[in-house]
């Protein structure tokens, strides 16, 4: 059984940081277990874990991706509910670990795992019922729909729910908010002409809204669109949306 | 494509990157798609608005579709035996060459050298107006669109709108390089009544009309066949001899299971409750009927389609019904174009379906040009997991299953791509080595490193990634976050 705490809540959470996070935006990281903690919640960090395995997954190298995933599936024992600040590697776990386990030794813990995996907004949102006081000045800010945020996890009202609640936040929407950045993993790379007139027009979109911040929960889509506003001289910067409603709801 | 001995179309310098990246550079072709393709979104997204009628729809049309390739064999059995009841002729054709065959024998007997072409995406796949005029026989295409690109030279670059990528001025000024006496007019009333002037005449003298089938109904031998221009209509009624093509997946059990399909189909086609014209043809000229052709006669085309159908994952490709909404809302189609594909079948679907008709060695490339961004199977209204598919197909190509039926498989393995996956396993699949990989990315990653490679790719349009200082697995531990 989940161990309960007071009104319903679980009392210990697992975070998995995705290793995008870890190695390019791990305040985004800490933002997202600090915004569990700050529920009252316990949150434990595996330190043996590394990445979901999509990469090798999403390119049709399986038994890579299925002995990189079994590391990260052995280091979640407890039935504790797994939080991972990205709508990608949520939806590879939920969505994907079944069937890449299907058959193996371990493929009751691999469901075990898909089944308690949440992406950080929508459990703030659809589990702990968060309400965020906004202590930040007026800002405008655009918000990017991952892909696979919106269709792998099912991801899209919640992020939007939250930044409803900060008074001082616009929130401009996006032009052609459900297009593909051009990201996709290695298709950035194999791809690099398709995907760069993908990220170029996003980046223009992004420009368009005169929006400060791009928000997103996705780290691959962050440093795709945040490379190309860079380059394009944009003032708009990119921004993991974790990070974000910790410095507009922190306490001085 | 790929005549015995020519390098295979998803290679080198004139693989799909080239021509996708030749496409990117026209603004014409950029501008063009946009435009069409926002427009066809928005018009498919009106009628669609209710997302629980939308749901409930696609369930119906998934679930018709399942149940009819659950029996493919036995359904085309019965779809034969009654339009033979019905005095439609039924060939079976396992090649395109076979299905060519079958049509220039049936135009020769008649004697007929002037056919009229409804709009067929099976006769694209049998490349069937070369053959036909390589044999003598004049086959002019009747719906404008394919007219159009027919007077051009071209192959369709969309499965539904087949000119998709001229704009009204490219089209004016072939029309008055092309067509005799046609006043120069950018009006698409005008064009449109030209090409019209010009078909009438073509009706009239045809010997044979050949059309594509959108639905064979099995229980009563029924061809459906739907159009906006009458076109298809005049085709399969005026001349004597109604020659149609169908891909042998196309079939369905009942009468009833054809509204539920038509419906989806031109919804998320063109964004139409109904289209002007819905064929039912269910046989030739009856004695003492006024018109009508004489014979009917059904192609049924195979072209690798059992080959899919033998694998219970890939076998749902043929579940598709030919809407083309996958490619309108495509973010990669929308900036190459049908034409960068050097395929039949464009787009996401295309991509699932070009590599197993071609093999999976020679058109590799085709399942990895997506994001997986998964927008195609967000819209496909019969649920086929197109991204899915790209991936199952991705590991197709690069590795040789036991046991698998994929044409090609394995056969685009890549020693070093392989390498780069088990060197990924080894840095990945250890929390020790991951260590070491995180140290050397957040202490060196900032280093100025050349530009070569993937990161010369990313960096064309992008800033390079920086590494943080310090990982997560770091600052978690510092800030005492629990590891167990
Ligand atoms: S795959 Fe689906 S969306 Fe694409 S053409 Fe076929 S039925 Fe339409």
């Amino acid at each position: 059984m989940e161990e309960v705490g007071a009104n319903g809540r679980p009392g210990t959470v697992y975070f998995f940081g995705t290793c995008l996070v870890d190695l390019f935006f791990p305040e985004a990281g800490l933002a997202g277990i600090e915004l569990l903690r700050r529920e009252g919640l316990r949150v434990v960090y595996p330190q043996a874990q590394t990445c979901c395995g999509q990469p090798a997954f999403n390119c049709g190298y399986r038994d890579e991706a299925l002995s990189v995933a079994r590391a990260q599936v052995a280091l979640f024992p407890e039935p504790w509910p797994v939080v991972v600040p990205s709508g990608s590697c949520a939806g590879m776990i939920r969505t994907h670990y079944p069937e890449l386990f299907a058959g193996e030794p371990d493929e009751a813990a691999a469901r075990g795992l898909a089944g308690r995996v949440h992406e950080l907004t929508e459990f703030l949102v659809d589990v702990l019922h968060v309400s965020l006081v906004d202590r930040g000045e007026p800002v405008k800010v655009t918000w990017h729909a991952s892909c696979h945020a919106m269709r792998e996890a099912g991801v899209a009202a919640q992020p939007k729910a939250l930044l409803a609640q900060l008074a001082n936040v616009e929130l401009v929407p996006l032009g052609r908010e459900r297009e593909c950045c051009g990201f996709g993993g290695t298709f950035s790379v194999r791809e690099p002409e398709i995907s760069a007139a993908m990220v170029e027009d996003k980046a223009a979109d992004v420009a368009a809204t005169g929006a400060a911040l791009v928000l997103s929960g996705d780290g691959g889509c962050l440093l795709n669109v945040g490379g190309a506003l860079e380059r394009q001289g944009s003032r708009a910067r990119p921004r993991h949306v974790a990070e974000f409603l910790l410095e507009r709801t922190r306490g001085r | 494509m790929g005549a015995d001995g020519a390098p295979p179309p998803g290679a080198g310098a004139h693989g799909f990157r080239a021509r996708a990246t030749a496409a990117l550079g026209d603004p014409q072709v950029r501008a063009n798609f946009r435009r069409a393709m926002d427009g066809l979104m928005a018009k498919r997204a009106a009628l669609f608005a209710d997302p629980a009628e939308w749901r409930a729809m696609r369930a119906l049309g998934a679930s018709i579709r399942a149940r009819t390739l659950a029996r493919l064999p036995e359904l085309l059995e019965r779809l034969e035996e009654r339009c033979r009841a019905n005095g439609i002729e039924v060939h079976w054709a396992e090649t395109t060459a076979e299905a060519n065959e079958v049509v220039l024998d049936l135009l020769r007997a008649r004697g007929a050298t002037r056919v009229v072409k409804g709009k067929s995406m099976v006769s694209e796949e049998m490349h069937l107006n070369d053959f036909l005029e390589a044999h003598g026989v004049e086959s002019l295409e009747s719906d404008l669109g394919e007219y159009v690109i027919q007077l051009d030279g071209e192959t369709p670059s969309h499965i539904i709108m087949p000119a998709i990528h001229k704009d009204r001025q490219q089209i004016a000024r072939l029309f008055g390089r092309k067509i005799r006496d046609a006043a120069y007019s950018e009006d698409v009333d005008e064009l449109t009544a030209t090409a019209r002037r010009v078909l009438r005449r073509k009706f009239e003298e045809a010997d044979a009309g050949i059309s594509g089938v959108n639905c064979a109904v099995a229980e009563t031998g029924t061809l459906v066949l739907i159009e906006n221009e009458g076109n298809g209509r005049m085709s399969t009624h005026v001349p004597p001899l109604h020659v149609a093509l169908m891909g042998l997946e196309k079939v369905v059990e009942r009468l009833e299971d054809v509204p539920p399909l038509l419906s989806l189909l031109t919804r998320s086609a063109t964004g139409q409750l109904v289209t002007t014209y819905v064929n039912m043809i269910s046989g030739p000229r009856s004695p003492g009927e006024k018109d009508g052709p004489r014979e009917v006669h059904l192609v049924v085309l195979d072209n690798g389609r059992s080959r899919i159908y033998e694998d219970e994952e890939l076998a749902v490709t043929l579940r598709c019904i030919r809407c083309g909404a996958c490619m309108n809302h495509c973010p990669v189609y929308t900036r190459v174009g049908g034409h960068a594909y050097d395929a039949v079948y464009p787009g996401p679907i295309g991509k699932v379906l070009t590599p197993q008709m071609e093999g999976v060695d020679r058109r590799h490339e085709l399942p990895h040009a997506s994001s997986l961004c998964g927008a195609c199977a967000e819209v496909c209204p019969v649920e086929i997991p197109i991204t899915r598919l790209l991936v199952r197909l991705r590991a197709e190509a690069s590795t040789r299953r036991v046991g698998s039926t994929v044409l090609g498989a394995g056969g685009a393995r890549s020693g070093g791509e392989a390498l780069s996956w088990r060197l990924w396993k080894r840095a990945f699949g250890s929390p020790g080595a991951y260590r070491l990989v995180s140290w050397l990315a957040t202490r060196l990653g900032r280093l100025p490193v050349p530009r070569l490679g993937p990161l010369r790719a990313w960096t064309s349009v992008r800033t390079a990634p920086r590494p943080a200082r310090r990982s997560l697995h770091e600052l978690a531990r510092e800030k005492g976050v629990p590891d167990a």
